[in-house]
């Protein structure tokens, strides 16, 4: 019944008449604190097979707009004003059974986090199938196996009979991308697809995807909160800010030429976009040749950690009595220079962490050494390893994650100092002050609790932390992944400025090649373990000698579009 | 051909839509720590300030049962007034023995309350210690732990308790403290078993790595950073196992195994009721109302702190 | 998934031998005369004494004595009761009747307690919700037996709806009252579980994501939300059989019933001590194989579990 509504409305619509308009659209949430306005004046137009990618910061109601448009608001969220417009047709408030009518057949929908998108109890291709017999459409083990090879799933008849767990992410992320498109939609919302997915993995999905939606004529709606991935993928962007539409245009030209303050700053320090490392304001008179050698503030060829030959080997259980050897770490040797920034970078199972983790004597090496001032780490002594904890300090990822919720901000910082037993309740207090100056927190934040703050707030307190035992080395594992765009860029600026004055080195630890170019003077490349390529920022991103470095630099979203002059 | 598209470049008024700071601290309100919060919901609860105020209230009977009425349980029991209805001073009637209803269900709270009380500290101090030891060391102490539960575990309540009842040293010094100390035995690896998974989900929290990099030792990390984070659940289970176990020490006194004739006590008085029960049905239901208001207080209140503690109703 | 049985299987000998032992220590490895001690001030006749000493072997060492208790008890050689009657004979006779007991009531708190856990999880907030949870707490703060005498005296005595008593005449129907007394113990559990289990799955993205395929209300609740919530509803439902069987020995008490429970409250109530003890044994030995079964049912509803290593 549904296919003969599609045809006639196809039909009947002209080449220039938008698929979807949103106007003045305004979104209501009911919260215990009263009514919360999400989305405010939201409009956007897209044409049929056009991509549009909604760009914004977390919170900042792109994903509500796109939920608008599905009819899929969480249960306290109303459209309060406005029109969503389907070829002509108001679903702003249709009835359910018009929008069950709607979803797979005509708005198709890829999910952001492939681990939990898909229904952990039942086989892969049985959510395809219940989608294709929901839709109307032949459902038979050839119509599913066809829909999963078309995602670019292998092996499709056998993979059909797997569950979601026995998939890896980005084969998840397929499954769903072959759910969505299943129907042949006329329509694709794609809520930030690939952002749970290494950058190899999500450029080949990308690329799949778009492929794939040009090939059947859908439009695509992207939600993302990267500026680069949206310039690079969609036709037209739209920004919002807050829940409002700020601006709105042809990609490149929003790029180039950015009107509204926000899109200006987001252009600005979009981390895929950027191609310098960051400078400190007192070395900006400093010529670019300079930052190439930051030794030259440091003591010449001052290792501070020397890195040798290091290995981690892991048991793997493999279930009654048996198990086999797993080397996470697989002879990773490197020096750190004092007072530089070095950064690993490697996607997820690359090992990364644990070589972190084991320089901060988290984790005991399998084999090899870790020097820290030409003293081998493994030797130290309960007491002098207490002494090392005062000298090497980390940053985490998980700005949530990393803080007591139950300790408040002048606990939480203050910990470090009674833990090493550090001056007297007066002088700490002190301490703490001048630590929040440092890290740009007002003072009155010492009496709130974690989750009173927002992420930004957090890392800064976590770094306030870090910073309290004045260490010589900070150790910042994924320390700005988890934040919004704008915010990480304020981080990273904040650790430049305390590097420059206080001499600190980083061990950085990242997935993000990104945000290496801005902050890192040396760069270690690991995969599976091991490490493939090691040298200064501007050699590796401008000369790579080896492929998968190569092909990790390809995969940063924006990359094409780093090179402004010949764009322009 | 793409004549009609939209490809005009829209910029929003700035008026509309000024830049906002990214990182405001809020200082409009005070600081609110996690029990601070929890307090702050709890207040405006009606079930909480219900089950509250009944337990406030029971508490003081069971301590000072001679405010609540003049006469005396067991004293003016007169086998004239078997079975006797309802009369001035006597609002519940009388007993097949004749003893007043009401000032046995008054002087009955003691006891239910002992045992709900004591059982649960016992619990919590066994449970507690076991489950944390063996949720944040893991390996052999974790198996040791988790295998002694189970086998308590595939012990029911009540059967467990019939067999120790069973044995020479509980049969001859039946007494409050026998019964906690049957309850404890059977009812601690729940209690062990919920605080084995609270501890092992904060224990991997990134905030215990941040704390063991600043040089705090494992045992502090688990007392100062660990305990404290966990204790949310913990705390409403023993407020709802408190009611629980007054429930099974009423239980196995209504079959004749728990508490001694002796000793006035709800389930006492509801077992010896089931002979009148058809003639006089409110010498049953007079201890059996106060016993249910009695555990219902507490799990209610167990109710009411769940929903207030529940980290997923925090703001982040 | 043979794997997974097998492993269940070899972590349930311990954890059944270890029950067992505990039992058996209690009883027979404590100072003094155990079959004197277990009958209290009530001593049986010298005959009944003798066949309980050659039953339980007490001139052997402990783990002999344990090792027979044990071959007995798996070849149902349960002994004598205070009369000399065989434990076994009497046990065969009351068994079935407390399973149908047992059954009518897990399917009782089972049909009833899912039923409006969903209904409930779905209208999460409304006043049909409120009412069930505070009607849910009402029922668990009352103890059974109280709930049992209620019921006996409203719908067996004062509306005459059913037997007050089952006596000698067992059937699904006369069964239905002390079925209905028992079920209501975990019934209020079972309904708590699946509401916040409904409503925790209910916000899943993969439940959003069934309603973004086009799917259809009911068949995104049946397949998804109500599916998925099962998983730890089941478990519950294994571990509520140990506060069945407690529930059964009152109910079969408070409603005359002729089953497992009734023996052991006489046994109680006449201080049989190795009475208790062996029907209490076989009672472990149900439970730790049901929970067996339901861990298999656990598998069969999470494939995730199949694979773990």
């Amino acid at each position: 019944m549904t296919t003969s509504d599609v045809t006639i409305t196809e039909a009947g619509t002209p080449a220039d008449r938008p698929l979807l308009e949103i106007r003045d659209l305004a979104i209501t949430f009911n919260t215990s604190n009263g009514e919360v306005k999400a989305v405010r004046n939201a409009h956007l137009t897209i044409m049929p097979g056009e991509t549009v990618a909604i760009v914004g910061e977390s919170g900042s109601g792109k994903s509500t707009t796109a939920l608008a448009a599905i009819g899929l608001l969480p249960g306290n969220g109303r459209v309060s004003g406005g029109q969503i417009l389907l070829d002509g047709e108001d679903i702003s408030h249709a009835p359910e059974k018009r929008m069950i009518e709607l979803r797979g057949n005509t708005i198709g929908m890829v999910p952001q986090d492939p681990m939990s998108n898909l229904n952990p109890v039942w086989k892969i291709g049985y959510q395809v199938k219940e989608t294709l017999q929901a839709n109307g459409r032949p459902s038979g083990p050839e119509d599913i196996a066809k829909v999963l090879s078309e995602a670019g799933l292998p092996d499709s008849h056998r993979r059909a009979k797997q569950y979601p767990h026995e998939f890896s992410g980005g084969m998840r992320q397929r499954a769903l991308i072959a759910i969505g498109l299943s129907c042949q939609p006329r329509l694709l919302i794609a809520d930030e697809p690939t952002s749970a997915l290494d950058v190899t993995v999500q450029r080949q999905i990308l690329d799949h995807l778009e492929g794939m939606t040009s090939e059947l004529g859908t439009a695509v709606l992207l939600i993302t909160h990267d500026l680069g991935l949206a310039a690079e993928r969609a036709d037209k962007v739209v920004v919002m800010y807050r829940g409002q539409v700020v601006e709105s245009g042809p990609s490149l030209e929003l790029l180039q030429n950015p009107q509204h303050p926000y899109t200006k700053r987001l252009v600005e320090s979009a981390p895929s976009l950027a191609s310098r490392r960051i400078q400190v304001a007192k070395e900006q008179g400093v010529e670019a040749a300079d930052l190439l050698a930051p030794a030259a503030v440091a003591r010449a060829a001052d290792n501070v950690l020397q890195i040798q030959d290091l290995r981690k080997v892991y048991k793997l259980r493999q279930g009654l009595g048996k198990s086999s050897d797993f080397a996470a770490v697989d002879g990773v040797s490197f020096d750190v220079l004092r007072g530089t920034t070095t950064a690993i970078v490697g996607e997820s199972g690359s090992g990364k962490s644990t070589v972190a983790k084991m320089v901060l004597q988290l984790e005991k090496p399998t084999d090899g050494k870790i020097l820290f001032d030409g003293v081998d780490t493994s030797l130290l002594k309960p007491s002098e390893l207490f002494k090392f904890r005062r000298r090497v300090q980390p940053i985490f990822q998980d700005p949530y994650g990393s803080l007591d919720p139950m300790y408040n901000i002048f606990r939480t910082i203050e910990e470090p100092l009674r833990v090493h037993k550090i001056g007297n309740k007066a002088s700490r207090e002190k301490k703490v002050r001048e630590l929040l100056d440092q890290v740009a927190l007002p003072q009155s934040t010492m009496q709130r609790y974690p989750n009173e703050l927002s992420g930004g707030q957090r890392q800064r307190v976590a770094i306030a932390r870090a910073l309290a035992l004045d260490p010589e080395v900070i150790i910042c594992d994924e320390a700005v992944s988890a934040l919004d765009v704008l915010v990480q860029a304020q981080v990273l600026n904040l650790l430049a400025d305390l590097q420059s004055n206080l001499g600190l080195t980083y061990l950085f630890i990242t997935h993000d090649l990104a945000v290496v170019r801005q902050i890192a003077d040396h760069v270690c490349v690991m995969e599976k373990g091991r490490l493939v390529e090691t040298g200064s920022t501007d050699d590796v991103f401008d000369a790579p000698q080896q492929e998968y470095t190569q092909a990790l630099l390809n995969a940063i979203p924006g990359a094409k579009l780093m090179l402004p002059p010949e764009v322009a | 051909m793409k004549s009609n598209q939209d490809t005009t470049h829209f910029v929003a008024p700035i008026e509309e839509t000024p830049l906002l700071a990214t990182d405001a601290v809020k200082t409009d309100q005070a600081p609110l720590s996690l029990w601070a919060d929890a307090w702050r919901k709890l207040r405006r609860r009606p079930l909480f300030i219900v089950s509250a105020v009944m337990i406030l209230v029971i508490l003081v009977v069971a301590f000072f049962p001679g405010l609540f009425t003049q006469t005396a349980p067991n004293d003016n029991c007169q086998l004239a007034n078997s079975d006797g209805a309802p009369s001035a001073g006597h609002p519940f009637g009388f007993t097949f023995q004749g003893c007043d209803v009401y000032a046995r269900v008054i002087y009955g709270t003691q006891a239910s309350v002992m045992v709900g009380v004591f059982a649960v500290i016992g619990v919590l101090i066994i449970g507690v210690t076991l489950g944390a030891l063996a949720g944040f060391y893991g390996g052999w102490v974790d198996s040791v732990i988790a295998r002694l539960g189970d086998i308590f575990f595939a012990l029911p309540l009540v059967l467990g308790a019939l067999v120790v009842t069973q044995l020479p040293f509980f049969r001859e010094n039946k007494s409050v403290w026998t019964v906690i100390m049957i309850i404890v035995l059977l009812a601690w690896p729940q209690m062990a078993r919920l605080t084995r998974g609270a501890v092992i989900e904060v224990r991997n929290a990134d905030f215990i790595t941040a704390a063991r990099s600043l040089g705090v030792s494992r045992i502090q990390s688990l007392i100062k950073h660990v305990l404290p984070n966990a204790l949310a659940p913990i705390i409403v289970l023993a407020t709802m196992e408190l009611g629980v176990f007054i429930v099974l020490e009423a239980t196995l006194s209504f079959l004749g195994i728990g508490l001694p004739g002796s000793i006035m006590s709800w389930g006492n008085d509801i077992s010896a009721a089931q002979s009148s029960i058809r003639t006089n049905p409110a010498v049953l239901l007079y201890p059996a109302a106060a016993l249910s208001i009695t555990v219902l207080s507490f799990i209610m209140l167990g109710d009411a702190l769940r929903d207030a503690l529940d980290p997923k109703s925090r703001q982040r | 998934m043979i794997q997974f049985i097998l492993r269940r299987l070899l972590q349930v000998i311990p954890v059944f031998l270890g029950t067992t032992l505990l039992v058996y220590f209690m009883v027979f490895a404590l100072p003094g005369d155990p079959i004197r001690a277990l009958f209290g001030d009530r001593p049986p006749s010298e005959a009944v004494i003798a066949a309980l000493r050659q039953q339980y072997n007490l001139d052997q060492p402990f783990w002999v004595q344990y090792g027979l208790f044990l071959k007995n008890l798996f070849t149902f050689n349960l002994g004598v009761d205070f009369t000399g009657q065989p434990i076994a004979a009497t046990l065969g006779r009351v068994f079935p009747v407390t399973v149908m007991l047992a059954i009518e009531a897990l399917v009782i708190q089972a049909v009833f307690g899912i039923g409006f856990g969903l209904i409930a999880g779905l209208r999460k907030g409304k006043i049909f919700d409120s009412s069930v949870l505070l009607a849910s707490l009402v029922v668990i703060a009352i103890p059974i037996f109280v709930l049992g005498f209620v019921l006996q005296l409203v719908f067996g005595v004062y509306l005459g709806w059913a037997k007050p008593t089952v006596g000698t005449d067992v059937s699904w129907s006369t069964l239905l009252l002390p079925a209905f007394a028992l079920a209501l113990v975990s019934f209020a559990y079972v309904l708590r579980l699946t509401r916040a289990s409904v409503i925790e799955n209910s916000t899943a993205d993969y439940v959003r994501t069934a309603t973004a395929k086009g799917l259809s209300r009911p068949r995104v609740v049946m397949a998804h939300i109500l599916r998925n919530s099962m998983i730890p509803v089941v478990t519950y439902l294994g571990a509520s059989l140990g506060g069945l069987m407690g529930g059964a020995i009152v109910t079969e008490g408070i409603f005359n019933v002729p089953g497992v429970g009734q023996k052991l409250y006489q046994a109680i109530l006449r201080s049989e001590g190795p009475t208790v003890v062996a029907i209490v044994s076989v009672l472990v030995l149900v439970f730790v194989i049901a929970n067996l079964l339901v861990d298999l049912l656990y598998a069969w509803l999470d494939p995730r579990i199949r694979y773990e290593k």
